[in-house]
C-alpha cells in the first residue's frame, strides 16, 4: 500500500497512531497528582519531539544508509530558521512560505557544503563539515549580526515591512504565524476527569510533515537508491570498480538530509518565531549524531525514538526541582526523606546532565543498536522469533 | 616587525597547548584505534588536579577573631591552614605558592591511573566497535566526568595562580634592540611553552630509543603480527593510555595559572584538539605536534587587529578555515597515513 | 462547560473539580472570562523562574534560584520579611500574592535563547506560571521577554545589562530592574577621571556579540566626552579562552588604560591573561597603566582571584551596601545560606516583589493591569535607593555603583570595595537617546 510493503506499511500506521495520538499518550497523569511533573503532552514540548524526530529522520539518510558522519548538520537547521524568520519579516505570516523557503535555502546550503566535503571520507570528512558549521555559527553570532540578530537571535519586530498582513495587530502586537488565519499556537483542550489533554494547531502541522518525512524515508531506505547508499556504506572502493561514481549518490543523500534539517528549522521557526545562533553550534550538531545512534542508527524508527528521548530528558528532567522532591518522599520519615532526597537530587534539575551522560553509556555499552535493539529484546522476550529475523538490516551497526 | 615577533611568541605559546593535548589523542588513536571524546576531560581532570592540591595545601581550622566581623556582623572566623601549623607563616605561605609546581608531581600517578581505570574498565571493550559507538560512550563519559566535577567545584572558575617567582614578564625587546615593552612576554607562559616541548620530546623518545616503544610502535603499524610473534601487546597499550592521560593532565595542570580552571574547559579545548589532529593527519605524532604549532601561530597573527580591520570575523574561523584548505590540498591532512579513518 | 472552568488550571491542582465525564473541547484562548492567559486559581499563583542551571553561569543561576526562594518565602510569610520591611511600598502582608499563597516552578535556560524559550513555554503550557522570570545573559533575556510578550505573560528580567533590553527589543510586558551599559559608563566616566585624570588613550578588548557592543559604545562615549582618546577596539571571539594574542600588543599600541568589555568566563580569562602580561605594573606615556572592567560581578572577581586587586568596574548592587534594605536583605539571605547575596541574586528578588508588589497594588494578575502599576512606579527601601520604574521603556532608574576590587579582602566574599555610588540623575537618559534607538514597547499583551 502506498508503495511499501506490508512490514513497513504497518510501522507507517503505527508511527501515525502514536503522532495523531500523541496529546493522549504523553499525559498518562492526571492533571494535579505528584506524577503530573512527568507529563510531556503539552504544545512546546509535543512540537520538539516531531521537529527534531524530522531532524534526525533526515540525518539518517545520510549517516544511517551511507555511513558519512556529519558533524555540521545543525548548520542547515539553523539556516532554514532565519530564512523562515526572515521570510516571515519581509512576506507574510504564513507559515507555508516561510516552511518552503527554509527547505530551499538549507537545499542550497547543504548543496555547497556537500560539494566540498564529500571530497573526503571517514573522519576527514566529519572534520570538514564540523569546520563549516563552526564558521557559521561563529559568523552568525557575531559580525552577521544585522542579518542573524546575533546573540539575541533574529526576531520580529513591530516595524517588520510585511507585504502581505499587517505589521502590526489591531492591539498592537505583533502577529503570529498561521496556516491561513489558524494559528500555529492555537490548542483545544480537553478536560476528561482529572485529565487535561491539550491538541495543539502547531503540533498536528508539524507531526503531518513528520509522517510525511517518515514516509519518504522509508521509501528512500526500500529504492534502488537507497540500496546504492548501502552499497556505498559496505565497500565504495569495490563499487568504483565497477565503474560507478559514488559522489553524485552521496551527494544527493547528502542534500536530501540537508533539506530535512532545513524543514525542520522552518518548522521550529513556525512554532516560535526566533532564530538563535546556538542552533548552529557543533553541540546541537552533536546532538543530532546522538539523538540517531541512541535511538539506532541504520533503522527507520531509531532516530524519532532518539529524538524524543534527548528531548523528553532535556525539558522534564530539568524542571524537577529540590521543592518537587521533598513531595515526593514527604511520606518518608524527615530524616530519611533528606537522605532519599540528597540522593537523587544530583541527577535531576540542575544535574540533569549527568543522567543523560549515563544514560548514553549505558545504552551503548549493552544495546549497541540503540533503543531499537532495545525494544526488539523486549519483543524479542515475549515471542519465539529471534529478533534478528524480525528486522534483518535494523541491528546493523553504523560505521 | 615586533607585532609579528610577539605574534609568533604568542602562536608557539597557544600552539604548545593545542600539541600537548593533541598528542595525547593521537596517541590513543594510534595505538588503539579508539576515538576518544573523553579527552578533553582528562585535560581538565588535569587543571582541577592543581585545584584539589592547592585545597588541600590550604585545608584549614576556624579561629575566632574578636576584633573583626564577617558580613552578618558576628565575630569572623578566620580560616588557618594548618600548614601555618606545621611549618609556621613564612614557610607556608611558600608551600601554598608553589601548588602548581607542587601537582605536577602528584598528577602523574593519578593521571596514570585515571587512564588504566579508564582503558581496563570501559575502552578496552570498544576496540572492535564502529567508531559511532567509540564516540558516543567517551563522549557520554566526558559528560559524566565534568558534571561531576561541576558537582563538587561549582561552575565558575577557580582561581589557580602560578607561584609568586614567575609572575610578571620577560621583555624580549629590549634584547632584540626594540624599544622596551614592544616584545614582551610572562614568564609562566614561557615555562608552559619549554615545559611542553620537554614533554614532547619525552614521548618521542621514549618511543623512539624504547625496546617497549619499539614494540609500540610495531603494534601501531600492525597489530596482528607483533601479537603472533607471542608479545603481549594489550598490556602494552594500556600503558600507552595510561601516558596518554599523563599528558593530557600535565598540560591540564600547567594551564591551570593561564586560565582559572572550570569544568567546562575540556569541552572548550575538544573540537580544537580534533581540528587539530585531523590537520595534523590521524594516527601522526610528528603531525599532531606540527598542526598544533601551526594553528596557534595562525589564530595568533588571525587576532591582529590590523588583520581584523581587512576581515572582520577572520579570528573567529581562522582555525577552521586553515583545516577546510588544508585539507581540501592535503587529503590526509599534513602527515597522516593511507587508509586511516578513512572509511 | 461547568463554572470551574474560571482559572480552571489552580482549581485542578487543588483537586476541587470533579467534573466526571467528558466535557466540551474548550478553546485555550477564549479563557476569555479572566481576559488573560493563566489566570490563577484562588488559592495559589504560580510563578516561573528560569535560570542557568547548566552550563558556565551556572553558579550565577543557582544564587538567583536562592533569592527567588527567599522572595517566595516572604510573600507567603515565612522567615523575618527581608526587604518586605523596608520596601516603601507596604501593599504586601505576607499572605501571598492576592491572598493566594505564592508556589513556583524552576527551569534551565542552558544560557541558550532556544533552550530558554522552551523552558519558559513549557512553564506558561504546562505548570500556568502567571510571570516569567530569570535569566543571566541579554540574549536569554531578550528571547523570553518577546516570548513572554506573545503569550501574554509578565516578564521580569534578571540579570541582563545590554542597552537592548530596554532598548530596540523592549517589550510591553517584560521589564528590567538591573542596570544598563549605558548607565555603566555615566557611572564610571567621572570616577575614571577624577582617579587617572581626563589625558588617557583607552584600548578597548569587546565580546563579539550585543552586549559587548552596547558596552564598548556606552563606555567610549562617555570616556570620550571627558576628553579620553580611543586608541584601538578589537573584538574578541565570544569562545575564545586564552586573550593572550590580544593582549600582548596592547602595551606598546600607545595606550594607558585597557577596558575590557567582557563578562562571566571571558572576563576572568582577559583579566587574568592581562595581570600575567604585566599591565598593571606597566607604565606607558609616563603613567601608570590602569585596567577597567566596566560590568563586575562578585561571582565573576572570585574567579579572577587577586587580580582584581585595584581594578575599577560597576555593579548593580553590592552586599556591602549600608542602607537598610540592603542589610535586611543580606542579613536574611545571609543566614538562611551562610554566605552574601550577588548581585544577580538581588535583583531577582528585588524583581519578585516588585511583581508581588505591584499585583497587590492592582488588584488582579491581569498583565495590562500589572504593567500599569508598574509603569512611573516610584519606590525606594530595596537596596538602591530611590528608584523610578519609567514607563516610556520599563527601565529602573536608580544609582549606580562604582566599585574596585579590593586590596586586602577581609574575608572571601570581601571582593570589591564600593568607591562611589552614583546618583541616579547623573545615568538618567531621555527614552529617545540614540544608544536605545529603534524598536518599539507596543502595546501591553494580556494573551486572552
Amino acid at each position: 500500500m502506498l508503495g511499501l510493503e506490508k512490514k513497513d506499511f504497518r510501522l507507517l500506521l503505527i508511527v501515525i497512531g502514536l503522532t495523531m495520538f500523541a496529546p493522549f499518550i504523553l499525559n498518562p497523569f492526571p492533571e494535579g497528582s505528584e506524577m503530573a511533573q512527568f507529563n510531556a503532552g503539552y504544545p512546546d514540548l509535543m512540537q520538539r519531539f516531531v521537529i527534531f524526530g524530522i531532524f534526525a529522520i533526515g540525518f539518517n539518510i545520510l549517516f544511517g544508509l551511507t555511513g558519512y558522519l556529519s558533524f555540521g548538520h545543525a548548520a542547515f537547521l539553523g539556516a532554514g530558521s532565519y530564512g523562515a524568520v526572515w521570510m516571515f519579516k519581509l512576506l507574510s505570516m504564513n507559515v507555508l512560505p516561510a516552511i518552503a523557503i527554509s527547505v530551499v535555502i538549507a537545499g542550497l546550503f547543504s548543496l555547497i557544503i556537500g560539494f566540498i566535503s564529500l571530497r573526503r571520507s571517514g573522519i576527514y570528512f566529519s572534520i570538514l563539515t564540523l569546520a563549516f558549521a563552526q564558521m557559521s555559527f561563529a559568523l552568525a553570532y557575531s559580525v552577521l549580526t544585522p542579518i542573524t540578530g546575533g546573540e539575541t537571535g533574529l526576531q520580529l519586530a513591530l516595524d517588520d515591512p510585511r507585504i502581505f498582513g499587517v505589521s502590526q495587530t489591531a492591539t498592537g502586537n505583533i502577529p503570529v504565524p498561521a496556516l491561513f488565519g489558524l494559528e500555529m499556537r492555537s490548542s483545544f483542550e480537553w478536560e476528561v476527569g482529572a485529565w487535561l489533554f491539550t491538541f495543539n494547531t502547531g503540533y498536528y502541522l508539524a507531526a503531518a510533515f513528520m509522517i510525511f518525512a517518515f514516509y519518504m524515508s522509508i521509501r528512500i531506505f526500500r529504492s534502488p537508491f537507497g540500496m546504492m547508499l548501502r552499497a556505498i556504506k559496505s565497500n565504495q572502493t569495490r563499487m568504483s570498480y565497477t565503474g560507478l561514481n559514488a559522489r553524485p549518490y552521496t551527494l544527493a543523500a547528502f542534500v536530501i538530509s540537508g533539506m530535512y534539517a532545513g524543514l525542520a528549522g522552518g518548522l521550529m521557526a513556525s512554532m516560535d518565531p526566533l532564530a538563535g545562533a546556538e542552533r548552529m553550534q557543533w553541540t546541537a550538531s552533536g546532538e543530532v549524531v546522538l539523538m540517531t545512534i541512541l535511538g539506532g542508527a541504520g533503522t527507520l524508527i531509531g532516530p524519532v525514538l532518539g529524538a524524543g528521548m534527548i528531548k523528553y530528558f532535556e525539558n522534564i528532567f530539568s524542571k524537577i526541582n529540590e521543592t518537587i522532591l521533598h513531595t515526593w518522599f514527604s511520606f518518608l520519615p524527615d530524616g530519611l526523606e533528606d537522605i532519599v532526597v540528597a540522593m537523587i537530587y544530583p541527577f535531576i534539575g540542575k544535574g540533569w546532565h549527568l543522567t543523560l551522560g549515563i544514560v548514553f553509556m549505558l545504552v551503548v555499552i549493552f544495546l549497541p543498536g540503540g533503543l531499537v535493539q532495545g525494544g526488539q529484546k523486549v519483543a524479542g522476550l515475549f515471542s519465539r522469533k529471534k529478533p534478528e529475523d524480525a528486522k534483518p538490516n535494523a541491528t546493523e551497526p553504523a560505521e | 616587525m615586533d607585532q609579528f615577533i610577539l605574534q609568533i611568541l604568542n602562536g608557539l605559546d597557544k600552539g604548545s597547548a593545542y600539541a600537548l593535548i593533541a598528542l595525547g589523542l593521537t596517541l590513543i588513536f594510534g595505538t588503539l584505534g579508539v576515538v576518544n571524546f573523553a579527552h578533553g576531560a582528562l585535560f581538565m581532570l588535569g587543571a582541577f588536579v592543581a585545584v584539589t592540591v592547592s585545597n588541600l595545601l590550604t585545608l584549614s581550622h576556624k579561629v575566632v577573631d574578636n576584633t573583626r566581623t564577617d558580613f552578618l556582623g558576628n565575630p569572623l572566623q578566620v580560616d588557618v591552614p594548618y600548614l601555618y601549623d606545621l611549618f609556621g607563616q613564612t614557610t607556608g605561605d611558600a608551600i601554598i605558592d608553589w601548588a602548581v609546581p607542587i601537582s605536577i608531581v602528584i598528577a602523574i600517578p593519578i593521571m596514570v591511573s585515571i587512564g588504566f581505570i579508564m582503558e581496563r574498565g570501559l575502552i578496552k571493550h570498544f576496540y572492535k566497535r564502529p567508531h559511532a559507538d567509540q564516540i558516543l560512550v567517551t563522549f557520554g563519559l566526558a559528560i559524566v566526568i565534568q558534571e561531576i566535577v561541576k558537582y563538587f567545584y561549582g561552575a565558575n572558575p577557580i582561581p589557580t595562580p602560578a607561584p609568586e617567582a614567575f609572575v610578571g614578564s620577560f621583555d624580549f625587546g629590549v634584547i632584540l634592540g626594540f624599544d622596551p615593552n614592544a616584545i614582551i612576554y610572562p614568564y609562566w607562559r614561557l615555562v608552559y611553552f619549554f615545559f611542553s616541548i620537554i614533554i614532547i620530546g619525552a614521548v618521542f623518545a621514549f618511543l623512539q630509543f624504547t625496546t617497549f616503544g619499539m614494540v609500540v610502535r610495531a603494534g601501531m603499524a600492525d597489530r596482528e603480527t607483533v601479537g603472533i610473534l607471542g608479545i603481549d601487546i594489550d598490556k602494552r597499550f594500556t600503558i600507552m593510555f595510561g601516558i596518554a592521560a599523563a599528558v593530557a593532565g600535565l598540560a591540564g595542570v600547567m594551564y591551570a595559572p593561564i586560565n582559572s580552571p572550570n569544568y567546562h574547559m575540556g569541552m572548550d579545548f575538544l573540537v580544537l584538539s580534533f581540528v587539530v589532529v585531523v590537520v595534523g593527519g590521524m594516527g601522526s605524532l610528528p603531525g599532531a605536534v606540527a598542526a598544533g604549532f601551526l594553528l596557534g601561530i595562525l589564530e595568533s597573527f588571525a587576532s591582529m587587529s590590523q588583520v581584523i580591520d581587512i576581515l572582520p570575523g577572520i579570528n573567529q574561523i581562522i582555525i577552521y578555515l586553515v583545516a577546510i584548505i588544508i585539507l581540501l590540498t592535503r587529503p590526509r591532512g599534513l602527515m597522516g597515513r593511507k587508509g586511516v579513518m578513512e572509511e | 462547560m461547568s463554572k470551574s472552568n474560571f482559572s480552571r488550571r489552580g482549581v485542578l491542582k487543588t483537586g476541587m473539580v470533579a467534573s466526571a465525564g467528558l466535557a466540551l473541547p474548550q478553546y485555550l484562548r477564549a479563557d476569555g472570562h479572566t481576559g488573560f492567559t493563566n489566570a490563577p486559581g484562588d488559592s495559589e499563583v504560580i510563578l516561573g523562574f528560569n535560570v542557568p542551571q547548566t552550563g558556565p553561569y551556572a553558579d550565577e543561576g543557582a544564587d538567583e534560584l536562592r533569592a527567588y526562594e527567599l522572595a517566595v518565602e516572604h510573600l507567603n510569610g515565612g522567615g523575618d520579611g527581608g526587604m518586605m520591611s523596608t520596601f516603601s511600598s507596604q501593599a504586601l502582608d505576607g499572605t501571598g500574592i492576592l491572598g493566594r499563597e505564592v508556589k513556583y516552578v524552576t527551569g534551565d535556560t542552558q544560557t541558550k535563547s532556544d533552550a530558554a524559550r522552551a523552558s519558559a513555554r513549557s512553564m506558561i503550557e504546562k505548570d500556568g506560571a502567571v510571570m516569567i522570570t530569570g535569566g543571566s545573559s541579554s540574549g536569554v533575556a531578550v528571547a523570553v521577554q518577546a516570548l513572554c510578550q506573545e503569550a501574554g505573560i509578565i516578564f521580569m528580567a534578571g540579570l541582563t545589562h545590554s542597552n537592548d533590553t530596554t532598548g530596540k527589543d523592549k517589550r510591553a510586558n517584560g521589564f528590567r530592574h538591573f542596570f544598563n551599559s549605558y548607565m555603566s559608563g555615566a557611572a564610571l566616566a567621572p570616577v575614571l577621571e577624577a582617579a587617572y585624570g581626563n589625558n588617557r588613550k583607552a584600548y578597548h578588548l569587546t565580546a563579539d556579540y550585543n552586549w559587548g557592543y552596547t558596552t564598548q559604545e556606552a563606555v567610549q562615549s562617555s570616556t570620550e566626552a571627558m576628553g579620553w582618546e580611543t586608541v584601538n577596539t578589537v573584538l574578541t571571539p565570544l569562545t575564545q579562552t586564552d586573550f593572550s594574542s590580544y593582549i600582548a600588543p596592547v602595551l606598546n599600541s600607545g595606550a594607558d588604560v585597557l577596558v575590557l568589555n567582557h563578562y562571566g568566563g571571558n572576563m576572568v580569562n582577559s583579566l587574568t591573561n592581562a595581570v600575567q602580561f604585566g599591565l598593571r605594573e606597566a607604565q606607558a606615556n609616563g603613567q601608570n597603566f590602569e585596567i577597567v572592567v566596566p560590568l563586575y560581578s562578585r561571582l565573576m572577581a572570585k574567579g579572577a582571584g587577586a587580580n582584581v586587586k585595584g581594578i575599577f568596574g560597576s555593579t548593580n548592587w553590592h552586599w556591602s551596601l549600608q542602607d537598610a534594605g540592603s542589610q535586611a536583605f543580606v542579613r536574611s539571605f545571609g543566614t538562611k545560606y551562610g554566605f552574601p547575596p550577588s548581585q544577580a541574586a538581588h535583583t531577582c528578588y528585588v524583581q519578585t516583589l516588585l511583581y508581588a508588589d505591584a499585583v497587590t497594588r492592582a488588584g488582579s494578575f491581569n498583565p495590562c493591569a500589572v504593567g500599569e502599576a508598574l509603569e512611573d512606579f516610584e519606590f525606594d527601601g530595596l537596596g538602591n535607593g530611590p528608584t523610578l520604574y519609567r514607563g516610556e521603556d520599563h527601565q529602573c532608574f536608580k544609582d549606580v555603583l562604582v566599585v574596585k576590587g579590593k586590596e586586602n579582602p577581609e574575608n572571601e566574599f570581601d571582593l570589591l570595595e564600593i568607591v562611589e555610588v552614583t546618583p541616579a540623575a547623573q545615568v538618567t537618559y531621555p527614552a529617545d537617546h540614540p544608544q536605545f534607538a529603534g524598536g518599539a514597547l507596543g502595546t501591553c499583551n494580556p494573551g486572552a
